[in-house]
């Protein structure tokens, strides 16, 4: 198998099957929660409309406390500047945003090539921060498990591999290309099984946290 | 053979100055990035070298490439490695005819034997014993494997006779494959392209000549020095590329701009080639330059790697007949898990015997 033929192959197949198991693996895990359903809360809600602590929860968790701030500002950045970067690079980059046509049908502006370079870089760096925050800290490295490094390690991958093919670095582009859209790839499919499930459930737990607290009565 | 003229002679009966031939070999050592001062020896090689007899074989093609190189420049300048070579059999080009075609090939090979140098352009069908292509009754494959038997190098020109071309795209009904899979003992010399550049299949002629020996291939068998660097990388609308100016049409006005034609479909950048630097028509133009995006004719199977007219991260297939299917398969196992949690849930309130204070007895 040459890399035209793996390249074929990853474009096609294989991004066909990793987008299936990303496709089956979120809705069932999804609808496993949903349908779990709530225990019914018996107790008086302390507040007329509790949905709308849920969804000012929804952005109060999304920015940055001051007191968090305060403590390791550096790694605290880091965490904000991947998940940013990400979505940037994801979402706004043109090559990227062409795939998301073809397969969906929505299309949008996009952002320079060099400008997404940039931030690339930085995210590259912010993810690196993070992993030594993690390896550095007792506490942390303590706490962390096989799940946290690898949701790392694939989170990581397609972005340093992204970055090396748009430069044509250490290998051919080809193969940098196959090599990037099989770590896209590998992320997908660990997508639902890993603790990145979180990219689809945060919304979802945030609101059911404000809006649970709420009910009761906490200013969250 | 020493009664023959040189090829100098030769070049100025038709009319090619020694300055244009020097200005040809500079060239060539530009392309295959040696120093300029290996230009002169470049020259002397290719007046001194013998007149090796080349065989060229025609099989599934389109003549496409041998258009290429004889219509290359005018006069034709590339035409000189006809005059250092000896073309004793080519279809298109040669007087002799039926039998006698085929005599001037088996006296060749025989005359030349272990020395003559064997091009190949097209494809060879071998399904059904490689009936679906016949030359004087004899099948592509067997006329192949005659002729390569005792050549000295071979040569694949053309993205057909190099990694099986149009013939070789789906569906492929004459079980169409390249030289390289006939004789996978052999190291062959790709000079893919559809067709190639002229100045690449004689630099890679000049290149034998010169050194004696073939040059640098890459993993595919291409030259590296002709195939070193996608199209991408050396074109010259990069630079819209990276400040993210595209022409959405062919006719709009990115397209009148000439910004970068990615999202029309471009495959520059997975496609290795020489246009972008050397161009066409002596120069003149290549594919990009004249609005239209490059279609990767010189990586294999280029035919069947989705449309032309998609940008290159479409995916070739339809995702959407593997995802439909994924998200039915998704919500029933969903719904089922689910189901099955919360009848297990109303299993165990239905098994729950409560405790009451009653039922707690104290030892004593």
């Amino acid at each position: 198998m040459n890399t035209m033929e793996m390249l074929a192959w990853v474009r096609g197949p294989g991004l066909a099957l990793s987008l299936s198991v990303l496709v089956i693996g979120v809705s069932v895990r999804l609808l496993e929660m949903f349908l779990l359903g709530r225990r019914p809360d018996l107790s008086e809600p302390r507040v007329a409309h509790s949905g709308w602590y849920g969804l000012r929860t929804m952005v109060t968790r999304s920015v940055p406390p001051s007191s968090c701030a305060r403590y390791r500002l550096p790694a605290f950045l880091a965490g904000y500047a991947f998940h940013i970067g990400l979505f940037l690079i994801v979402f706004f980059f043109v090559p990227h945003i062409l795939l998301i046509e073809a397969i969906t049908g929505f299309s949008w502006t996009g952002l320079n090539a060099w400008l997404i370079d940039g931030v690339t870089l930085i995210t590259l760096m912010a993810l690196l921060l993070v992993f030594w925050y993690r390896i550095s800290d007792p506490v942390r490295r303590f706490l962390s498990n096989f799940n946290d490094w690898y949701a790392l390690l694939v989170t990581f991958l397609p972005v340093l591999s992204g970055y090396l093919a748009y430069h044509r670095l250490l290998l051919d582009y080809n193969t940098l290309l196959v090599i990037h859209i099989l770590s896209v790839e590998l992320l997908l499919v660990s997508l639902p099984f890993t603790k990145l499930m979180h990219a689809f459930t945060l919304w979802f737990s945030r609101w059911y946290n404000g809006q649970m607290a709420g009910r009761k009565g906490v200013k969250a | 053979m020493d009664d023959e003229p040189t090829l100098t002679q030769r070049l100025r009966q038709q009319g090619i100055s020694r300055r244009s031939f020097l200005k040809y070999c500079a060239g060539l050592a530009s392309m295959m990035a040696l120093p300029p001062a290996l230009a002169p020896k470049i020259a002397e090689a290719l007046e001194r070298a013998r007149r090796p007899a080349v065989i060229w074989l025609s099989f599934q093609e389109c003549t496409a490439c041998t258009e290429s190189l004889t219509r290359s420049f005018s006069p034709t300048i590339e035409n000189l490695i006809f005059n250092v070579i000896s073309l004793d059999y080519h279809h298109t080009l040669q007087a002799a005819s039926g039998t006698h075609a085929e005599e001037a090939r088996r006296q060749s090979m025989a005359q030349n034997k272990g020395r003559y140098i064997l091009v190949v352009d097209g494809s060879i069908p071998v399904r059904d014993g490689g009936v679906y292509s016949t030359i004087a009754g004899i099948s592509n494959l067997d006329m192949l494997r005659e002729t390569a038997a005792d050549a000295a190098a071979i040569v694949s020109v053309g993205t057909c006779a190099s990694y099986g071309g149009l013939p070789h795209a789906r569906p492929n009904p004459t079980g169409a494959v390249p030289v390289s899979e006939i004789l996978p003992e052999r190291t062959i010399v790709h000079v893919p392209g559809c067709p190639p550049i002229p100045v690449v299949i004689s630099g890679v002629i000049a290149h034998v000549l010169t050194f004696g020996k073939l040059p640098e291939l890459d993993d595919i068998g291409r030259p590296k020095m002709f195939y070193g660097q996608t199209i991408h990388d050396r074109c010259y609308r990069r630079p819209f590329y990276d400040r993210n100016l595209f022409a959405e049409s062919f006719d709009d006005e990115g397209a009148r701009q000439g910004w970068c034609l990615y999202k029309l479909g471009c495959k520059g950048p997975t496609t290795r080639n020489a246009c972008a630097t050397e161009k066409w028509n002596q120069g003149t133009s290549f594919p990009i330059q004249s609005g239209h995006p490059c279609l990767g004719c010189s990586e294999p199977d280029f035919w069947d790697a989705g449309s032309f007219y998609q940008a290159l991260t479409a995916p070739p297939v339809d995702v959407s007949k593997w995802v439909a299917p994924a998200v039915a398969t998704g919500v029933v196992a969903g719904a089922a898990i689910g189901l099955a949690n919360r009848l297990r849930r109303a299993k165990a309130a239905r098994a729950r015997q409560p405790l009451t204070a009653d039922d707690v007895k104290t030892e004593d």
